[in-house]
This record gives structure tokens, sequence and C-alpha cells, in this order.
């Protein structure tokens, strides 16, 4: 039989679900038949769909297995491999129809989406760059060293190309300051710190093809006249490191990087810097004090990086997934790259869906799909088949969008016009059992720890906004809260150093002005119907559908559920605890809160 | 709680060698201060409060400006950790998916809250923001391993296996 190709999903998902384990069962399992150099076993990039790893697909027939375990190799090289009989059970399920299929285009999950940024994720193996070379990789390089300077900031301008990591601005017209700020050193940092809980583009786009990365870098290196890099990647993330680490010395070995780049006389080398847990370093001015070896505190704004920027030198300063479009607008052309998107937003965006649905992973859609397609078609809608509720869009920054904007198009303005924002991209899609006043609290808990404590608005507010939620979660709060709520937001809003304390209320603001009525539930009826808030629910037991089966009393870790054998029992509520394992334990739904 | 546990911590000399051996990997430049202290971190498991005016008189800057980026940044810490760390996952993804939860039933079972050591050193608990595993919220990360989907019960279970090879492994 000819060479064949496996590849395993070696993502931080699919490596936690136990990809390693049954890649090295698999190799074993071919060793055992003496048939180990007929197969290439490769692993790649996060292929997005994190749900279903540890993911395997054969080529070139592209046959697309999911949640395979070691113990399943035997059967898949005897049935599959040498013989060519599908292994149905390790095929992909569709949730709705119950059919079965091997090619994944035919998946809900991958269909709709358009994998522009992460074509070569998942596909080819990022540890090696003939392989980023074997599509079309570094030929974007080739064509940018031929142009003019100024013609390359065009084409990236003519794009429309918007920054990826948070604001949305026009990454060509910040080439472009950074070009024209006169200076001898100049510095190119890409922004791979992706402090949003809950969204992981920027790491699967590290992770899975860090060449794309590089490469975006040195061509704008090239194009504003800078001859180092860096990378300021989030401590939390070893594996995108280590594989960047190897991306730069393949890259130099190939003179793609270093000095005489090509022979063209253009030097350009890129330096790591990694993170140590801090979500305001994020933000560009903090990330540069930060490589600077300071503490990682914002400064006002002007000048702007672009005029004075790392050790007072003009920096351009772009996001990870950013970084990664340039190669495909250069080779491509700025028309190809515009056809794609609306009017005002460009291109293709990546999104991290999570939470309460059932496609989690990682999806690439065209700008100005709705939300609709994005959670049901992609998403593949809400889990245990629940009603979806919220989406909440830009993590601790953003904000949520209720069921009546799920047909809205996606872009970055009409998401600022409905109080949310792109932010990285994250989606943590929320249902009926999702409390949006703790979804708040979580939030400003999250910033309150995050704020760097430099300007008082954000320090301060914060710290009022989120005991006033503390308040109102816990049962205690009052009529005025709300509106002393906004009041305080909208100040800090307008009057904090930077983005974290500007965009801090944002979650209050929206979950305010789509959810009001849960606030209020809270503070006039003491009420919480989601269940969530734990001082204004009680566990109850459903003599109706409580079969006694005992399950619940073994697991109440202060015996506070009493009953016979076969006989509806009953929670004692003076020694409940609420720690809700009960209702977790409970076959037959019989636990209920009130 | 049990007798202070501080008696035996910080009594061991300071390894010189080693921290002369990190600074000088930075070539004792003042703006490699998070990589060499995040090396100092790797390699003794935290920052010793000796480490700090050690290093700050080495690369020429003041032990408070040293100080002030150690209690800046999450990732440093001034106490060393359990033989076990756990970390508990409080993205959003995992919040949505109860975490709270996790969080409750590892402080019930060892009675540590986060940032604490069990007394008997087997166990440290921590909080942080995102792993990047959402997709298989909630997690807690053992020793780097990653353990998904979890509920208080499994979290228990996962416990009593760390546990269980804690023991083993000592007696
Ligand atoms: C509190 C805060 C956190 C941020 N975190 C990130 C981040 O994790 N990743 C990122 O690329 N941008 C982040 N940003 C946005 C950056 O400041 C900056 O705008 C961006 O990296 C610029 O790149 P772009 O133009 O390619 O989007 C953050 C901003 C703020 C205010
Ligand atoms: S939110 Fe827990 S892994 Fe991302």
């Amino acid at each position: 039989m000819s060479h064949r190709r496996i590849l395993f999903c070696a993502g931080t998902g699919c490596i936690s679900s136990g990809a390693l384990k049954t890649r090295d069962a698999l190799v074993s399992e071919l060793e055992k038949r003496g048939i180990r150099d007929q197969y290439e076993v490769v692993l790649s990039g996060c292929h997005g769909f994190c749900e279903q790893g540890p993911l395997l697909i054969v080529h070139p027939e592209d046959t697309f297995y999911c949640g395979v375990q070691p113990e399943d190799m035997a059967e898949l090289i005897d049935e599959y491999l040498l013989n060519g009989r599908v292994v149905e059970r390790l095929l992909y399920k569709d949730p709705v129809t119950g059919e079965r299929t091997s090619d994944h285009m035919k998946i809900g999950f991958y269909a709709k989406q358009k994998r522009l940024v992460l074509h070569n994720c998942g596909v080819i193996d990022p540890e090696n760059i003939n392989e980023y070379i074997g599509t079309k990789g570094y030929e974007a390089l080739k064509a940018a060293l031929k142009m003019e300077r100024t013609a390359i900031i065009d084409e990236v301008k003519r794009s429309g190309l918007r920054g990826r990591g948070g604001a949305g601005f026009p990454t060509g017209m910040k080439w472009e300051f950074t070009f024209k700020t006169p200076g001898d050193k100049k510095y190119i940092v890409c922004n791979a710190d992706e402090g949003d809980p809950g969204a992981f583009m920027d790491r699967s786009v590290l992770e899975g093809d860090p060449h794309a990365v590089l490469e975006g870098m040195i061509i704008a290196g090239y194009a504003i006249g800078a001859d180092e890099g860096y990378v300021y990647v989030r401590a939390e993330y070893p594996l995108a490191v280590k594989r960047l680490r190897i991306a730069i010395t393949q890259a130099e070995e190939f003179g793609f990087l270093g000095s005489n780049i090509m022979g063209t006389g253009f030097n350009f080398k890129i330096n790591i810097k990694e993170g140590a847990g801090a979500f305001v370093c994020g933000e560009e001015t903090a990330l540069l004090a930060s490589i600077e070896g300071e503490r990682g505190m914002p400064r006002p704004r002007p000048p702007f990086p672009a005029i004075s920027g790392l050790w007072g030198k003009p920096t351009c300063l772009n996001n990870v997934e950013t970084f990664a479009n340039i190669p495909l607008i250069i080779r491509e052309g700025a028309d190809s790259f515009a056809s794609v998107g609306t009017e005002r937003s460009k291109g293709t965006k990546i999104f991290a869906l999570t939470g309460k649905i059932n496609n989690t992973g990682l999806a690439e859609v065209p700008m100005g799909m709705t939300m609709r397609e994005i959670i049901f078609d992609i998403g593949g809608g809400i889990r245990d088949g629940k009603q979806f509720k919220a989406v909440q869009i830009g993590g601790p920054s953003g904000g949520c969008l209720p069921a009546e904007l799920l047909d809205l198009p996606i872009d970055y303005d009409s998401l600022t016009q409905a109080g949310a924002m792109m932010g990285s991209g994250g989606l943590v899609v929320m249902d009926e059992n999702t409390c949006m006043v703790d979804l708040a609290r979580y939030f400003l808990t999250f910033t309150q720890n995050e704020s760097c404590g430099k300007c008082t608005p954000c320090r301060e507010g914060t710290k009022r906004m989120l005991e006033a939620l503390e308040r109102i979660t816990e049962g205690k709060g009052e009529s005025g809260d709300i509106p002393m709520l906004e009041e305080l937001a909208n100040s800090i809003k307008d009057s904090s150093l930077c983005g974290l304390g500007q965009t801090a209320p944002n979650p209050i603001l929206s979950t305010l002005r789509y959810f009001r009525h849960e606030y209020e539930e809270h503070i006039l009826e003491g009420k919480c119907s989601a269940g969530v808030c734990r001082n204004l629910v009680t566990y109850h037991i459903d003599a109706e559908k409580c079969t006694g089966c005992r399950a619940c009393t073994r697991v109440c870790p202060v015996e506070a559920i009493t009953g016979d054998k076969k006989q509806p029992h009953e929670i004692n509520i003076q020694v409940c605890i609420k720690c809700g394992a009960c209702m977790e334990k409970c076959k037959f739904d019989a636990v209920i809160l009130k | 709680m049990a007798g202070c546990a501080c008696k035996n911590l910080d009594k061991q000399p300071l390894p010189y060698e080693k921290l002369d051996e990190i600074i000088v990997r930075y070539k004792g430049d003042p703006s490699a201060i998070i990589p060499i202290l995040q090396d100092i971190q790797e390699s003794l498991g935290y920052i010793p409060k000796e480490s700090i005016s050690y290093s700050a008189e080495k690369l020429g800057v003041s032990p408070a400006k040293i100080y002030g980026i150690v209690t800046f940044y999450a990732q440093f810490r001034m106490t060393p950790k359990g033989k076990h760390s756990i970390m508990v996952c409080e993205g959003t993804a995992c919040h949505v998916n109860g975490a709270k939860g996790l969080g409750n039933a590892i402080t019930d079972e060892l009675g540590i809250r986060g940032g604490e050591t069990t007394g008997d050193k087997l166990f440290t608990l921590e909080y942080v923001a995102c792993v990047g595993c959402c997709s298989l919220a909630p997690v807690i990360v053992v020793d780097g391993e990653v353990h998904a989907n979890m509920t208080p019960e499994k979290v228990r279970k996962v416990l009593k296996q760390y546990r269980g090879n804690g023991k083993d492994e000592e007696n």
C-alpha cells in the first residue's frame, strides 16, 4: 500500500483528552505488525473541534475519526488501514439525525466555516517548516521583499484588515504611522497575551501554524523599517512557546529570519517574552512596560506606541490573528481578501465557542455571519435541549447579546452598537440556568482583581460596583443599587486611564440593558430564577419523581437528606449547605430549586 | 490550624551558584528581571525572600523594585508549593459550567483555600483564569495534567488518587 499520512490533532484540547496516548498506541500497534514505515504519523495543531477530541484524520482520503482511544487503534489498523473498511463507531455522529459521516466537511461544525487563517491548523505539522512551505508558506514574504515598502502598506490598507486583538483599529493605518515616524530603530511586537478567559484562538494559531505569525511579523518589519520583533506570550501557554521557539530556529536556518534575509540586505530577528500572569499586560502600553522588565502598568496615550513605544522607539504592535492574516493578504491580494466580510469589517474572524453549547471549539467565519448561524449551525445549538438565553462576546470587556439579537450580522460596528464588542472573539453561550447578575458579578470580580491600581476610577470604582453586585446576588440588594450601578459604570467608563477600566463596566451595562428584570427580581422579590445565587434558592425533592434510590443521601456531605428506601426523600433546608451534589447525582431530576 | 509551617521553610541556605548561573544566563541585564525571576521560580519552586535582595545586588537595582515586580505578577509566589499543585480554572467557560462547585469541593476535602497549602504539604490550591481548554470545561489541572469535564464528585475522586500516590511514595 502506498505511503499514507495519519494526523493526530495535538492542540491543547486534544492532548488533554489523551491524544498522545492514542498516538503512542497507534505507533506501537503499527510496529507490532511490522508496517510502521508505510505510515507517516504526524502531530498537527488544533483542528478546532475540541469537543470531539482526540481527533484523527487519515490522508489522502481525509477520513475523519473522533473520540479515538488507545484501545481503538488495533481495530482501526486491521479494519480500516489494512482493509479499507471504515470503523463506523468512531465516525462523527450527528446529534440530531444520528447519521455518521467520514467527510468532515459535511459536519455542520465545519460546513459553514471559512477557514482562511486556520487553513493550515490541523493540516500541517507545525514543527516542520517544510510543511508550511509546502502550503505556499513564505511566498508572501518573497513577494513582499520585491515590493516598495509603501506598496505593502497600501495593500494592507486596501484590504480593510482591522486589528483582531480588541478595538479593531485599521492595521494598514497603524503600519503607516509607524513607518512615517522618523527613527533609526523600530520594533514590531506581537501581542499573544490572550488574557480573555474563555478565548483560545491565538493559542491555537501559535500552536498550529506558528510560521504564519512569524511571516506576518517579518513582512511588517520590512514594511515599516524595523529590524527586531518581540512576541509576548501568555505564561499559561507552554506549548505555544515551544512551537514558536522551534519555528524561529527553523526560519533562521532557512534564511527567512536573521541577517540579510533572502539576500536582500534586510535584517530581522524575533525574540520571545513570556508573560507572568497579569491581564492588564494585554493592554499595549502595559505590555511594552512588561517587556522592558517593569511592572506591567499602562500609561496614558498619546503618545501612541507608533510614535514612542518599546524603549521609547516607534513600535508597531498587533495581535496574533492580525499578523496571521498578513501573508494571506500579500499572497492573494487585497481585493481577494476584501471580497469576504461586510462593508466595514473585512475578512474572517475566529471565534472560540464555549459554554452551554453542543460543539465547543474554534470556528472561523466570514465577518457578517449572524450569531444564530454561529451558535446553532456551527455550534450545534444548546446543550441538553435547553433554551438559549444570551451569549457573552468579548470577555470581561465585552457584553452580552440576548435572543432578540441572534439575527444580528456580526462585525466590529454592529457589536459596539449593541453594547458588546468583538474583543478577542470569545463567545460564551449561556442557557436558562445562567444567572445574568451572577455573570456580571463574575466579570467584575475578574476585572477588579486585575485592575493594576494606577488610576482611581478603575481601582476604587470597580470595587464599589463589585460590592453592589455581591450584595444583590446575596439577596441584600437595595432599590437604589440599580441607578447607582448605572451612574458609577458610566463615569468609570469615561474617566479610567486604560481600556481595562474603560471597558470593565460593559458586562454590567449590557446585562442591565437586556436583563434588567433579573436584577429587579433579585432585589425586589429576593429570587434567582436561574437557581444560581445560593442565598436565594433552597433545594427540595419532588416527591413525585423521587424513587427513593438513596443515591443522594450517599453524596450529601452534611447528611441533610432523610427518607426510607423506596420512599420519597426530604431535604432538611436548615442543614443543607446548597452544594448541589444531590442534584448532580439524581438520575430522575427529582431535586429541584425553589 | 496545625502548628506554624514556616519553621521548616526558608531555612535551607540559598543555592547561590544556581542564582548566579541564572543571572549570568541573562548577562546581568536588569531589563531581564522577569525572565530571571521566572527561571528562579522554575528552579526553586518559589522566590525565596533572600533571593530578591541577592539578585537586586547582582543586577544593580533596588530590592524594592524586584519586590514590586514579584508582587505585581500573579505567576510569582514567595512561599514553596506543596507536592501536588492543583489549579482550578475560573475562566468564563468553566465558570458557567460550574467551576465554583469544584473549588468548594476541594476546600471541603482539603481545608485549604486559593493560594494555600495543606498542613502535610501535599497539596497547593490555586485559582487561574482560563488554561485554554475551555471546550472541556470545567477543568482542573493537577501537576500539569488537565482533568476535563469535572464535577465535584469527580474532583473528590481525583484528589483521592493523588493522595494515595503521594502517601505511597512517601512511606
Ligand atoms: C485590559 C486590556 C487587555 C487586552 N488584552 C489583549 C490581549 O490579550 N490580546 C490582544 O491582542 N490585545 C489585547 N488588548 C488590546 C491591545 O491593547 C491592542 O489594542 C491590540 O493588541 C492591538 O493589536 P491589533 O490592532 O492587531 O488588534 C487588550 C486591551 C486592554 C485594554
Ligand atoms: S475557561 Fe477554563 S479552560 Fe478556559
